[in-house]
């Protein structure tokens, strides 16, 4: 039996039936038309999906739509400004060539700000550790990881303000 | 995924109520097992019963005996929690250990617990801490608890409110993870408490997690990494399969409990 859901995307809010098996991602990819959350692996593994679910980190394709009832959800298109600027993650995985093919970045992407919220200044280790579900077949990760530095120094170099931005 | 109903309850009663006038009802807690198991259609329930509205199934606190851990307490909660990370800095540490930071967000101590997987984490590390879990009927201790592979002694209807666990003098889990799954080939958790020393063996036993009573007998006697040299691990107990051999898993169990042992403050 369909479910009555309510949550903000991106700062939107919206009202949908869902039925309850639907999960998160498809909801997101295919009632909303946010194609820009992959799906990878599809078992809850590779982290393509990943999208912030209430300010943490999660993976899209294990959770159902109906459990994001009352949620705040950021996609990786809530993540730059309003007028195209990039995110300081992005424009570093960009400048650092930490995408090839792009079908990882974006769970990768919303990964990495997730860490620099609990963490401002990890090292190699720790951004290595915390980016164990989320799989890259391009870059061997060398990029990434360097990309995930250099933003995390620009993000402490200018500290933002609430409200700024969505993150 | 085959189809079901879905409803949130706000209150351990009304959970249970729900679950037992249903045809065939599953309680739904963080889903980072269930939603698996329902995608490969391994399990078809009528309807789920989200537990994520109960609210005193959440928090983390402590009374004179030591921790309580909310069912629904997060391993990302219980890794961070200040409280935990004081008084058993291991369990912190087991939790900030299982999955990835995606899976520490949603899943739940009370799911692990009620899934018993034979490769999770935090059944050894509740056997070893002699911990008691605490149900909307009963108190059942972790020895009585995990009664096989996916198997506990809870009730088709009964729910984990709380988990109990006393405070050791030491505590520490190590496992070798699978390389690509990241699951536990071998994990060992050894605790010392007033009670003597408990080891708590997961990811290697052929039913599941167990207690390796000739190591605790041996740590009794010496409690130091070489007391274990001694102490044979039977391969007969142990599982094999494309991963490992039954013999390459009882010797990770041995090196497991010795880096537990090392680790253990």
């Amino acid at each position: 039996m369909p479910v009555t859901v309510s949550m903000r995307v991106n700062g939107t809010a919206l009202t949908r039936e869902v039925e309850p098996h639907t999960l998160l991602v498809r909801f997101l990819r295919e009632s909303l038309g946010l194609t820009g959350t992959h799906v990878g692996c599809d078992t809850s593994q590779c982290g393509a999906c990943v999208v912030h679910v209430d300010g943490l980190s999660v993976k899209s394709c294990t959770m159902l739509a109906v459990q994001a009832d009352g949620a705040e959800i950021l996609t990786i298109e809530g993540l730059a400004a309003t007028d195209g600027t990039l995110h300081p993650v992005q424009a570093a995985f960009r400048e650092h060539h930490g995408l090839q093919c792009g079908y990882c970045t974006p769970g990768m992407v919303m990964s990495a700000v997730d860490l620099l919220r609990v963490n401002p200044d990890p090292d190699e280790a720790e951004i290595r550790h915390w980016l164990e579900g989320n799989l890259c077949r391009c870059t061997g990760y060398h990029g990434i990881v360097t990309a995930v530095l250099d933003a995390a120094a620009r993000l402490r170099a200018t500290p933002r303000t609430p409200g700024e931005s969505a993150v | 995924m085959y189809a079901f109903d879905y409803c949130r309850v706000a209150a351990a009663d009304e959970a249970i109520r729900a679950l037992r006038e249903a045809e065939d009802g599953s309680f739904l807690a963080g889903g980072m097992t269930l939603i698996p198991i329902l995608k490969q259609r391994l399990a078809r329930p009528t309807v789920l019963i989200d537990l994520s509205g109960i609210v005193v199934l959440g928090g983390i606190g402590e009374d004179e005996q030591g921790l309580i851990l909310g069912a629904l307490a997060t391993h990302a909660e219980v890794a961070a929690s200040p409280l935990v990370r004081r008084v058993i800095p291991g369990l912190a540490e087991m939790a900030a250990g299982i999955g990835d930071p995606q899976v520490r967000h949603r899943g739940t101590l009370g799911g692990s617990l009620a899934n018993n997987d034979p490769v999770a984490d935090y059944p050894a590390a509740m056997l070893a801490l002699d911990a008691t879990i605490r149900t909307d009927r009963r108190a059942i201790a972790a020895d009585d608890f995990f009664t096989g592979l996916f198997e506990t002694a809870l009730a088709p209807d009964e729910l984990i409110m709380a988990v109990h666990v006393p405070v050791p003098d030491l505590f520490a889990y190590r496992k070798f993870p699978n390389p690509a799954s990241r699951y536990a080939m071998a994990g060992v958790a050894v605790a010392v408490t007033g009670k003597g020393v408990r080891v708590a063996v997961t990811g290697a036993g052929l039913s599941g997690v167990f207690r390796m009573t000739a190591m605790e007998e041996a740590l009794a006697a010496d409690f130091r990494p070489e007391a274990l040299d001694a102490v044979p691990v039977p391969a007969g107990q142990m599982n094999e399969d494309l991963h490992g051999s039954a013999a390459y898993r009882a010797h990770l169990v041995t090196v497991m409990a010795k880096r537990a042992l090392a680790a253990a403050r």
